[in-house]
């Protein structure tokens, strides 16, 4: 046994099939009991059947891993021809519209349990723990509706704009998607998106208290182009209300300089295919840097004014309480942010030895400029890698080599965006805010590797 | 009726044609005009200032009727409730009302925020209530019936009399009396324009530093053990294949390591094979025939019933393991009172007649009457 663990590099494997199926239920009962030394005698047992050469029946995905230098002979997976390289595979269209591995359906957006009382008025959070790069796959994309999703049909709906307007609009779908397009990268947050580790760690892993997070190629026209096309005042006309068409026709302010800058768009594709309805197919409002509530989703109208409208999701909800009783009123920009994804909290560290920390960084004011990665808690810190594209008001992926020497660490990055400003430690920002804002947590997050390989969500003074 | 609405869009329009229009001629063909009545239709949003508030009044008693009826169920006879929603009114005193501010918004120790506690705009709460409410049937209230319900919530938080008549004249005196109405502030760096004057600089300062920048951490958080799986088992909602797994956090946490941590990494390695044989065994349990059930739990979700009945629990109205057990056999019954509702069995707060085919209803009775198995 002691000779696997030494040759097995990375991560300490068990030996295939060491435990038939009946076997591995008396483990999982007798391991609820605590009564490890059956696992101990069961692990010796298999090295025998190992070494016996007994031959795959079907392997749990999580051991296929082991990677030891076999005692005798090799490796069965390759001395063993699998299926897969002796027959024939499947066809062409087998699914007209293709779905992740079988071995991927741990990857889901989940709710956190007691966060609502409904599904209708609720989030899903995105599995950042295990995404790659920038783009989150559409499926994926994190939720977050005020009274249900729906899948509207898009012959039927229509965008309107009135207002300080010349004269008022009526767009179809099919309108719409005539007009000049553009596509790009930009990354939603929810305001709200690190919420519940305002006060305290809340939460186990970066799913629940970062996933309310996701980066799209967004395609759509400029509202500048339509706003024009309506012939808006841009000169009075400050301010531009955004409604949704659904239940809850979600409004929102939006400034009329961040609208004439060209960034504003009104989507209609996201990744290569249209919205996904429960993203507000099939039109919405894309607000680069701003939090997501104001990307309204089953768009249907702006409207041109000169003073801010005070909406519900503007003066009841998405308000920031200070200290000092106040509640700060149109806080909306994301600002700079980042969290490593691996290691990060309920993840298990198999062994010592070489890992590739990596994780996401981003600002709702541009560009990120730099990524510092700490691994005794903020002490000490080293520049990580930003991987390319490197693209504003989006996610940046970084990554930082370490070598693991078995003892606690705890794990921090730091983004700096293109302004110059840098995350906070969550002290600065308790300092100023106090801890019941609940909106805009931009904190520096503490990932604790643990002796034993498991990593927890900790904050650090 | 609605003179008020076009007098301000006259003026609107006299006050903008002053100003220059840029309307763009670069897309023939793209758009048409909105009619009078389209825009009439869409155009439902009320400003601080009232612009868009449609003439009209209600009666607080009259909204009294309208709660009980429409509303109570999700929000408490009293607003009060946090069954399903965050409570709307408590929290408020004739103190704030004099100072518009709400002292309690300063206590760190009071605990949760009512809307009225926050709500500095009464346009909000009009605009709110008549573009999202009730929450399952939005936009399905009369304009008098927006206006008593906003009176009704107003007098519970004491704000207005038990014999006052909300409407278009009178919101702006009402506001002079919000609690909050002084409790807001743009004075912050992240409105992304100029257009409040606001901010620019951003409230925090941190620096980059790389080395010995603080002194030696402590964990002053963390989960506490018995949450541990509170999110469900976490080695399920990772990638099976990486430079990691997810903890098995049905079991108590690496008990090998604790107390006998070796470098030679055996016990790193028993903990490793127990957690994925532990993982593996989950997975491979047979998943038990609940299709069935679990089609009818799917459809208790989609109808919004599960807000307020608790499988095996009373939330607003009984558990639905209290009707199943009072109606046994019973599928007739059961199928009539989900679509017309009913009042004064299970308490005071009536359940109203829901919008639901047939055939789910029929489904869900069904369910019911053979004992609403989980």
């Amino acid at each position: 046994m002691k000779e696997h663990l030494n040759a097995s590099g990375r991560v300490i494997k068990a030996p295939e099939n060491f435990l038939t199926p009946s076997d591995v239920k008396t483990v999982f009962v007798e391991g609820k009991q605590g009564r490890r030394d059956f696992i101990r005698r069961a692990f010796t047992a298999a090295s025998t059947v190992t070494a016996a050469g007994v031959a795959a029946v079907s392997a749990p995905s999580a051991w296929a891993q082991g990677n030891p230098i076999p005692s005798e002979g090799g490796d069965p997976h390759i001395l063993n021809l699998p299926e897969h390289a002796t027959g024939l595979g499947q066809g062409v269209a087998t699914d007209g519209y293709g779905k992740p591995s079988k071995f991927e359906t741990n990857l889901q957006r989940r709710q956190s349990p007691g966060l609502t009382q409904t599904t209708q008025a609720s989030v899903s959070f995105a599995p950042l723990q295990s995404l790659f790069g920038i783009v989150t796959p559409s499926g994926l994309h994190f939720e977050r509706h005020h009274q249900g999703w729906w899948d509207i049909d898009p012959s039927k709906h229509r965008f309107m704009i009135n207002g300080m307007v010349k004269s008022a609009k009526v767009l179809t779908m099919d309108e719409i998607m005539r007009l000049p397009s553009v596509s790009r990268f930009h990354f939603i947050e929810c305001g709200a998106n690190t919420a519940v580790d305002w006060g305290n760690v809340a939460v186990p892993t970066v799913q629940y208290t970062h996933g309310m997070l996701s980066c799209s190629e967004f395609t759509g026209v400029p509202l500048i182009t339509l706003l024009e096309l309506a012939g808006a005042d841009l000169k009075n006309g400050k301010f531009v209300l955004a409604e949704g068409g659904d239940g809850s026709s979600m409004t929102r302010t939006i400034p009329m300089s961040l609208i004439t800058s060209g960034e504003v768009l009104v989507a209609y594709g996201q990744n290569g295919e249209m919205l996904r309805p429960e993203n507000g197919y099939p039109l919405r409002l894309v607000v680069p840097g701003v939090q997501g509530v104001s990307w309204v989703k089953y768009l249907r109208r702006v409207e041109v004014g000169d003073q801010p409208y005070a909406a519900k999701d503007e003066a009841i909800h998405y308000i920031d309480l200070q200290p000092n009783g106040l509640h700060r009123q149109y806080a909306s920009i994301q600002e700079c942010k980042s969290v490593v994804t691996t290691p990060s909290g309920g993840q298990v560290l198999l062994d010592k030895g070489f890992y590739n920390i990596t994780g996401l960084a981003w600002s709702g004011k541009g560009k990120i400029k730099r990524v510092d990665v700490s691994t005794d808690g903020g002490r000490n810190w080293r520049q990580a890698r930003l991987e390319t594209p490197v693209l504003s008001k989006a996610l940046s992926r970084f990554n930082l080599d370490w070598i693991w020497d078995g003892k606690p660490a705890i794990i921090q990055s730091r983004a700096q965006d293109e302004t110059g400003y840098v995350q906070p430690m969550y002290k600065q920002l308790r300092d100023v805010r106090g801890t019941r804002s609940i909106y805009h947590n931009n904190a520096i997050q503490s990932w604790l590797v643990q002796e034993n390989g498991e990593v927890k969500n900790v904050q650090v003074s | 009726m609605f003179k008020f609405p076009k007098i301000a869009l006259t003026l609107t329009l006299c006050l903008t044609s002053l100003t220059v229009f840029s309307q763009s001629t670069k897309y023939p063909g793209v758009g048409r005009d909105a009619t009078a009545k389209e825009v009439a239709a869409w155009d439902i949003d009320v400003r601080p200032d009232f612009k868009g508030l449609p003439a009209g009044s209600g009666s607080v008693a009259k909204g009294q009727d309208v709660w009980e009826a429409k509303c109570a169920q999700c929000h408490g006879i009293f607003g009060e409730s946090n069954e399903v929603f965050s409570p709307l009114i408590g929290g408020t005193t004739a103190q704030d009302i004099k100072t518009g501010r709400v002292a309690n918004l300063t206590r760190a120790d009071f605990p949760g925020r009512t809307t009225i506690m926050k709500v500095a705009t009464v346009s909000t709460l009009w605009d709110y209530i008549n573009r999202a409410m009730p929450w399952t049937n939005p936009k399905t209230l009369t304009t008098e019936e927006v206006y008593a319900v906003t009176g009704f919530l107003l007098n519970l938080a004491g704000i207005v009399p038990d014999d006052f008549v909300l409407s278009n004249k009178n919101m702006a005196e009402v506001q002079k009396r919000m609690p909050n109405r002084n409790g807001m502030t743009t004075a912050h760096a992240m409105w992304p324009g100029k257009e409040f004057g606001n901010a620019s600089k951003p409230d925090t300062q941190n620096v980059i530093c790389m080395k010995d920048c603080v002194p030696e951490p402590k964990v002053a958080s963390f989960l506490p053990d018995f949450a541990r799986n509170s999110h469900g088992n976490l080695s399920e909602q990772n990638r099976t294949v990486g430079q990691q797994k997810g903890a098995d956090t049905t079991r108590a946490e690496g008990s090998s390591t604790k107390s006998n941590a070796t470098s030679n990494g055996s016990t790193t390695a028993d903990a490793t094979a127990t957690a994925t044989a532990a993982a593996s065994a989950a997975a491979a349990k047979p998943a038990e025939s609940k299709s069935d059930n679990k089609a009818v739990l799917a459809l208790l979700s989609k109808n919004v019933c599960t807000t307020c009945h608790g499988i095996d629990k009373k939330i607003v109205g009984p558990g639905f393991n209290e009707i199943a057990k009072k109606y046994p056999g019973k599928v007739d019954y059961l199928a009539g009172k989900i679509k017309a509702g009913g009042a004064g069995v299970w308490g005071a707060i009536p359940m109203p007649a829901q919008n639901i085919s047939e055939t789910d209803s029929k489904i869900i009775a069904n369910w019911l009457a053979t004992g609403a198995p989980k």
